[in-house]
C-alpha cells in the first residue's frame, strides 16, 4: 500500500514542477507582442468578413481600407514593410475571443468603443480611427424618410454581437414601437435578408450601411435616413496585459492623424525632414528619439506615412473615392471642423 | 500481480488529470494575465436585447438566464418539429424503397441519395434563400386554406383565443388515461375471449366526444382572431393578430426534416430487409392481411435494428440545429453563445453552459430511446 503512496506523491511532485515551470515562462516577458511579431516577420490582424472602405479583399486577396491601413502602419513601423500583415476574417462574434486567445494581435475591424468592452472583457481600445453612429436603411418605394415614420410591427435586420442589438431596442423602445428583430451571424446574410424583402429595414452602423448599400441587387433603390440613434466610435483594439505594444498601435494610428494636421503625406514626406517646423521634423524622424521609447528605430513613422499615407490620404483612397461616404463629416481633422484631435507626437 | 493491474490505469488516470489540471492552469493564467473574471453571475443581469420569436414571455429587460430559456426552448421546438416530421417522412420513404412500383421505389432513392449527399448548411440556405426570393410580399399574399397567408416575412395563421382552456385541457388528458385503460381491457378480451373489439373507432370517439362534451356543458370556447393586413407606408406591410410563425423556423424545420429522413429511410429500409423472407410467407399462410402482417410480424421485429441507429439521427437533428445561427433562427446557439456571449464576454462560462446543455438533451434523447428500444426488446421468458 505504502509503495503506491510513494509513486502517487512523486508523481504529484513531477505535476507540480511542470506547472511552476509554465508559470515561470509566462512571467518573464516585457512585449512579448512586439517580440513574437517581429521573430514572425508579419503582424496578425483580424478584419470583417468584407465591408467596403473598411476591410475588404479583392478577387486577388489584397486587404484594402481604412481598418487595413491600421494594421498597415503598424507593420510598416515594426517591420519596415506595410505589406507584412496577416490578415483573418472574423465575424463579429468571434471577434473578440480570437484577440483574446492570441489568434491575432490587433483587432482592427469597424469596432465601437464601449466602457464593458474596455474594462469587462480583456481589452484595450487605444484610439478612435472612424467616428460613426448607427443609422437605418429603407426601400425608397417605401416613401420614409425619416424614423419618425417607422410604425409598429416594422422588421429590422442587423447582425448579432454588435451594440447594434442594444441601441436598436433602445430605440424602439424609446419611440414606443414595436418591432421584430431579425438578426444574422454574418452580414452578408443580413444583406441578402434585407435584399429579397424580408425586412424592412436594414440597420447598423452608418459607414457600414452606406458600404452594404453597395453589394445591393439595385443599390438605388435604398436610401439611408438621415437620424443618427447612437454614438459609435470605431478604431483599432488589442489585448490587456502588453502596454508596450498597445502604445504601438496607438501611436501608429496617431501618426497617420497628425501628418494630415501637419501637411506630410507619402508624397513630400522625405523634403519634411528638412522642414523648419520641429514637429514636422519629430513626425519624419529628423528630431528626437520617439522610436526608441518602442524599442523602434527613428524612422519608424516615415516608414508609416511614406507606405500608408496619413489618415486623409486612406479616408479618401478608401471611402471617399469609392463612393462610399465622400463627405468626411465628423471624421475630418480638428483644425477644419471635424472631431479628428490625437495628442501631440512629442 | 495487483500494481501491474492497476498502474496502467492509475497512470491513464494522472494523465488526464494532468492535462485538464494544464487548461485549467492556462487558462486561469491568461485571464489574470488580461484582467478576465470567471463567474456566473452575469446571469441574473439584464440583458437589454431583444429576440425575434420566443414561446415564452420575453424582452430585452429579462435576464441573460431568461435570454438562455428562450433560446434553449427554441432548440427544442425545432428538434421536437424535427424529429417528429423526420421520423415520418423516414417510415414513409423507407417503406416506399421496397415498393413493388418501379416509380415509387426510384423516386424514393432519388430523393435519399440527393438529400444525403448535398451539405446541410448548403440545404438551410438554399431553403432560405430560395424560399424568400420565391414567397410573396405581404400584401401580395394569397389566402392558404381560407385564413392563412404565406409570405415573405413568415406564415401567419389564425390564432385560438381559449376561454376555460385549462378544463379542455384536463378532459384531454382523462380522455387519452380512458383509453389507455380501454386499449388494454380491449386487449384482455381477445385474449381470453378471441373477440375483437372496434378498438380504433371507440378510441377515436373518447379522444372527440370528450373534450368537445367540454364545449357543451363545461364552459369552453374557441374563437380564433384572423391576420390582417396593414399598411406600415407607401411599400410595406405587415399582418396584425393571428399566429406568425417565422420564415427561419420553417426553413430550419424544412432542411433538417429533409435531410435527416433520408437517413431514417435507410435505417427502416435495413430494418425491414434484416428481417427473414420466412416470416412474411408464414405470417402470410396463416391468413393475415399484408397489412396486419407489416403491423404485427414485420415491423415489431424490423424496430429492433430500426431503433439504435435512429437515435444517433434523432441526437444529430438536435445538435445539427444549431446550424439555426446562419440564418437568425434565435436558438441556443445565436441567442446565447452568440448575442449574450459577445455582450457580456463571458466566452468560457457561456460556451461551458452551453455544451453542458447540448449534453443533456442528448443524453436525455437517448436513455429515452433506450429504454424504448429495451421495451420493445424480445423478452426471454
Amino acid at each position: 500500500m505504502f509503495k503506491y503512496v510513494k509513486q502517487l506523491t512523486s508523481l504529484v511532485a513531477m505535476v507540480a514542477v511542470l506547472f511552476a515551470f509554465t508559470t515561470e515562462t509566462m512571467a518573464a516577458k516585457k512585449s512579448k507582442t512586439l517580440k513574437n511579431t517581429q521573430k514572425k516577420g508579419f503582424v496578425r490582424c483580424g478584419v470583417s468578413q468584407g465591408l467596403p472602405g473598411f476591410s475588404n479583399a479583392d478577387a486577388a486577396g489584397n486587404w484594402t481600407g481604412v481598418d487595413v491601413d491600421v494594421c498597415r502602419a503598424v507593420a510598416a513601423a515594426v517591420l519596415g514593410d506595410a505589406n507584412k500583415v496577416k490578415f483573418t476574417p472574423l465575424s463579429a462574434k468571434e471577434r473578440f475571443t480570437a484577440l483574446t486567445s492570441g489568434e491575432i494581435d490587433i483587432l482592427s475591424r469597424n469596432t465601437t468603443w464601449t466602457l464593458s468592452r474596455d474594462a469587462d472583457i480583456g481589452l484595450t481600445f487605444v484610439g478612435v480611427n472612424f467616428y460613426d453612429g448607427q443609422g437605418f436603411m429603407v426601400r425608397k418605394d417605401s416613401g420614409i424618410t425619416s424614423t419618425s415614420q417607422f410604425k409598429n410591427g416594422i422588421s429590422a435586420c442587423t447582425n448579432i454581437g454588435t451594440t447594434t442589438e442594444l441601441n436598436m431596442r433602445d430605440f424602439f423602445n424609446s419611440k414606443g414601437i414595436s418591432y421584430e428583430p431579425v438578426a444574422f451571424e454574418k452580414a452578408d446574410e443580413v444583406v441578402a435578408a434585407y435584399d429579397s424583402g424580408r425586412c424592412d429595414t436594414y440597420t447598423t452602423d452608418k459607414s457600414g450601411l452606406a458600404a452594404q448599400r453597395t453589394k445591393m441587387t439595385n443599390p438605388d433603390d435604398h436610401v439611408v435616413l438621415p437620424e443618427t440613434i447612437s454614438k459609435e466610435p470605431l478604431g483599432p483594439v488589442v489585448r490587456q496585459g502588453d502596454a508596450v505594444w498597445e502604445d504601438i498601435v496607438r501611436w501608429s494610428l496617431n501618426v497617420m492623424i497628425e501628418a494630415e494636421e501637419y501637411g506630410i503625406n507619402s508624397a513630400n514626406a522625405d523634403m519634411m525632414k528638412t522642414s523648419e517646423n520641429p514637429q514636422i521634423k519629430r513626425l519624419v524622424g529628423s528630431e528626437g528619439e520617439l522610436g526608441a521609447a518602442f524599442g523602434l528605430d527613428n524612422d519608424w513613422s516615415l516608414r508609416i506615412i511614406k507606405q500608408v499615407g496619413n489618415y486623409g490620404e486612406s479616408y479618401k483612397r478608401n471611402i471617399a473615392d469609392t463612393g462610399i461616404l465622400p463627405d468626411r463629416g465628423p471624421n475630418q481633422i480638428w483644425t477644419k471642423g471635424g472631431l479628428l484631435y490625437v495628442p501631440p507626437a512629442r | 500481480m495487483k500494481l501491474k493491474r492497476i498502474l496502467p490505469q492509475l497512470l491513464t488516470l494522472l494523465f488526464i488529470v494532468l492535462i485538464f489540471g494544464f487548461f485549467t492552469m492556462n487558462a486561469q493564467e491568461n485571464m489574470d494575465t488580461r484582467g478576465i473574471q470567471f463567474g456566473f453571475g452575469f446571469l441574473t443581469q439584464e440583458a437589454s436585447f431583444d429576440i425575434q420569436f420566443s414561446l415564452i414571455d420575453y424582452d430585452g429587460s429579462h435576464s441573460y438566464a431568461r435570454a438562455y430559456l428562450v433560446g434553449l426552448l427554441n432548440t427544442l421546438l425545432v428538434a421536437f418539429i424535427g424529429i417528429i416530421l423526420a421520423t415520418l417522412l423516414g417510415l414513409i420513404v423507407g417503406v416506399a424503397r421496397l415498393s413493388p412500383n418501379y416509380l415509387i421505389r426510384k423516386t424514393a432513392s432519388f430523393y435519399i441519395e440527393f438529400f444525403r449527399n448535398v451539405p446541410l448548411l448548403l440545404q438551410i440556405f438554399f431553403w432560405y434563400f430560395a424560399a424568400l426570393r420565391a414567397l410573396p410580399m405581404p400584401q401580395d399574399a394569397t389566402l392558404l386554406l381560407g385564413s392563412s397567408f404565406m409570405t415573405i416575412k413568415g406564415l401567419y395563421t389564425p390564432a385560438p383565443i381559449w376561454t376555460n382552456f385549462d378544463i379542455f385541457f384536463t378532459t384531454l388528458i382523462v380522455a387519452m388515461i380512458l383509453i389507455f385503460f380501454f386499449v388494454k381491457f380491449a386487449k384482455k378480451k381477445q385474449e381470453q375471449e378471441g373477440k375483437q373489439l372496434p378498438v380504433l373507432i371507440i378510441s377515436l370517439a373518447i379522444f372527440i366526444g370528450l373534450p368537445l362534451l367540454t364545449f357543451l356543458v363545461g364552459g369552453v370556447d374557441l374563437s380564433f382572431s384572423f391576420p390582417e393586413l396593414r399598411k406600415m407606408s407607401q411599400s410595406s406591410y405587415t399582418f396584425d393578430g393571428g399566429m406568425g410563425i417565422p420564415p427561419e423556423l420553417i426553413a430550419l424545420t424544412l432542411a433538417l426534416t429533409l435531410y435527416t429522413a433520408t437517413f431514417i429511410a435507410e435505417n427502416v429500409r435495413a430494418g425491414i430487409q434484416g428481417i427473414g423472407k420466412g416470416q412474411k410467407e408464414a405470417a402470410a399462410s396463416i391468413g393475415l392481411t399484408p397489412s396486419q402482417v407489416l403491423k404485427l410480424v414485420i415491423m415489431p421485429q424490423a424496430l429492433r435494428i430500426i431503433i439504435p441507429p435512429t437515435t444517433n439521427q434523432y441526437l444529430n437533428l438536435t445538435k445539427n440545429s444549431s446550424l439555426a445561427a446562419a440564418i437568425a433562427y434565435p436558438d441556443l446557439v445565436l441567442v446565447f453563445a452568440g448575442t449574450a456571449m459577445m455582450q457580456t464576454g463571458k466566452a468560457i462560462e457561456i460556451v461551458g453552459i452551453t455544451m453542458a446543455t447540448y449534453l443533456t438533451i442528448s443524453i436525455a434523447i437517448s436513455l429515452l430511446m433506450n429504454w424504448y428500444n429495451q421495451r420493445i426488446a424480445i423478452k426471454e421468458k
